[in-house]
């Protein structure tokens, strides 16, 4: 973490000097580019009060912003529980003694990881829609959550193994030990742990599930990128209203991935107080954790 | 099995998988030089340089691609009348499609890749800038000869997955029109609705041939590139 501020010595006073100037120099090319965007944005009417006082109406939000946001919160919160339940599933199939559900289980999750969630939500919705599966209209958020289910149970499974391969191998060790059979000593001694230490990771997690609940769009699921153009078309004022979707969603994720590193740090913090008297190593405890938190933003970054 | 056939004949199933990789690569190529640019500002030693660049990367990480993608279209091309390709071709619609969905691609992903490569400057010992300091080199040339080679090489793995991801992202570029494979599953799935489990497995097949290699050759190159220390 510190170590891009050993890249460069405290300054001198030839060096403070040259660092105002390129500060200097990049505000002004900042503010350059501000104002051609500003100035392009008024050549072509965007900047009028006609096109930005729509979202100060109550009207606005109650009737298109809110209900989108719901639809987009709703279909990430229900993807986000089944993908959970998915993930464990198969996370603990990959890992078991048996190569007839180890198999399977990991040819289902490198499948899902490699198809694009894009692709599978199509299919997902051709398949609804001929089958009559769901009623006409829950038709779309099926195929949202169904296909975010799938993509992100395989996500959720990799974090699962790489949880357990992170614990201590005493932990296992003890709980054969003690006579518990493998199936308890998954269910009982590591799941319960290594769910503990991915959780931040789960909730980076969310962050990627709620910006691909926005590809419900390209299939009609009204959720907030629907409800922008629907705006758009309603007060022809469309680009201001993709600024303002776009910036609930950065606002919203952001608070996400604030959350994220509070619970990594809560789990951080506790583990080593906690740390078991004989896994008592602290450093161990916190490579664990630490290399989960790793996992996640290199997972986020694989999974968006 | 005559559906396989039609993929090959009537759909041209080929060329949507060729327009993936030219997204993929195009955009992997943007991608890169936005991304280190990005990742050299938030390790800079300027304050302001830092604070734009770590804007750039919250913002643009938290937005959804599509998002990105469709404000390509409606609002840079209809609402502000940028165009990226030559108004009087023929083939203007198609050009300005695709490149605005390499613009959009790329600055998305421009994100990951700074990400990826400020991670890859972690990984450098501090003895190594420290060192570089010593002989007097400024810090642009402690990047340049030192610590970025070391980063780059360090930052393999984490960029093979963005340009995994990158990968199945390209599909998102269906949304403003550009015929890659998602684009034409669609119409496949819609004509052939009898055979529709077939068309996803051509697909999907086709996705997993093109992530599966690049997965392997990054970790094996990941491993084989590491810095030896």
């Amino acid at each position: 973490m510190s170590s891009s501020s050993v890249l460069f010595d405290a300054p001198g006073p030839r060096a403070k000097r040259l660092y105002a100037a390129v500060g200097v120099g990049s505000i002004v090319v900042l503010l350059l580019v501000l104002w051609f965007v500003i100035s392009k944005f008024n050549a072509k009417q965007q900047l009028t009060a006609a096109k930005w006082k729509p979202f100060l109406t109550g009207e606005i939000w109650t009737q298109y912003l809110l209900p989108g946001l719901a639809g987009t919160l709703i279909a990430a919160a229900i993807s986000v529980v089944l993908a959970m339940g998915l993930g464990i599933l198969l996370g603990v199939g990959r890992l078991s003694a048996h190569a007839w559900v180890r198999w399977p289980c990991s040819v289902i999750v490198e499948f899902f990881r490699a198809v694009p969630v894009l692709l599978m939500m199509l299919f997902m919705f051709a398949v609804y829609a001929n089958y009559e599966v769901f009623p006409p209209e829950r038709l779309a958020l099926a195929a949202v959550v169904t296909a975010l289910m799938l993509y992100n149970g395989a996500v959720v499974a990799e974090l699962v193994r790489s949880g357990v391969y992170s614990l201590p191998k005493g932990q296992g060790e003890a709980a054969m030990a003690i006579g518990l059979t493998d199936g308890k000593t998954m269910r009982l001694v590591l799941l319960p742990q290594a769910i503990t230490a991915m959780l931040p990771a789960i909730v980076g997690q969310l962050v990627v599930i709620l910006k691909d609940t926005a590809l419900g769009y390209i299939i009609t699921y009204e959720e907030l990128l629907r409800k922008a153009e629907q705006i758009g078309n309603f007060k022809s004022n469309l680009l201001p209203a993709l600024i303002v979707v776009g910036a609930i969603f950065v606002i919203v994720n952001y608070l996400l991935s604030l959350a994220a590193q509070y619970v990594e740090r809560l789990m951080r913090r506790r583990g080593r107080s906690a740390g078991g008297p004989l896994t008592a190593d602290p450093t161990d405890q916190n490579t664990a954790v630490g290399a989960l938190a790793g996992a996640g933003p290199s997972d986020t970054v694989d999974t968006n | 099995m005559d559906v396989i056939s039609e993929f090959f004949s009537e759909y041209d199933g080929l060329q949507a998988f060729r327009t993936t990789i030219y997204l993929t690569l195009l955009s992997a190529v943007f991608a890169l030089l936005i991304g280190t640019v990005v990742a050299v500002m938030r390790v800079s030693p300027v304050r302001v340089l830092q604070v734009i660049g770590t804007a750039y990367v919250n913002i643009v990480r938290n937005t959804p691609l599509t998002l990105v993608i469709v404000f390509c279209n409606l609002g840079l091309f209809l609402q502000l009348g940028v165009a990226l390709a030559n108004k009087d071709s023929n083939t203007f619609i198609n050009d300005n499609n695709f490149r605005l969905a390499v613009l959009g691609l790329s600055v998305y992903h421009a994100s990951f890749v700074a990400e990826a490569i400020r991670s890859g400057v972690n990984t450098v010992p501090l003895g190594q800038a420290e060192a570089a300091r010593a002989i007097g080199l400024p810090f642009l040339k402690t990047l340049r000869y030192v610590v970025l080679p070391q980063a780059f090489r360090g930052a393999i793995a984490p960029l093979g997955n963005v340009l995994i991801a990158l990968t199945k992202n390209s599909t998102v570029a269906s949304v403003i029109g550009v015929t890659e494979a998602s684009a034409v599953m669609k119409v496949m799935i819609e004509n052939r609705p009898d055979v529709l489990f077939i068309v996803f497995g051509i697909f999907a097949i086709g996705f997993v041939i093109l992530t599966l290699p690049v997965g392997v050759l990054f970790t094996s190159m990941s491993k084989r590139l590491a810095v030896k220390r």
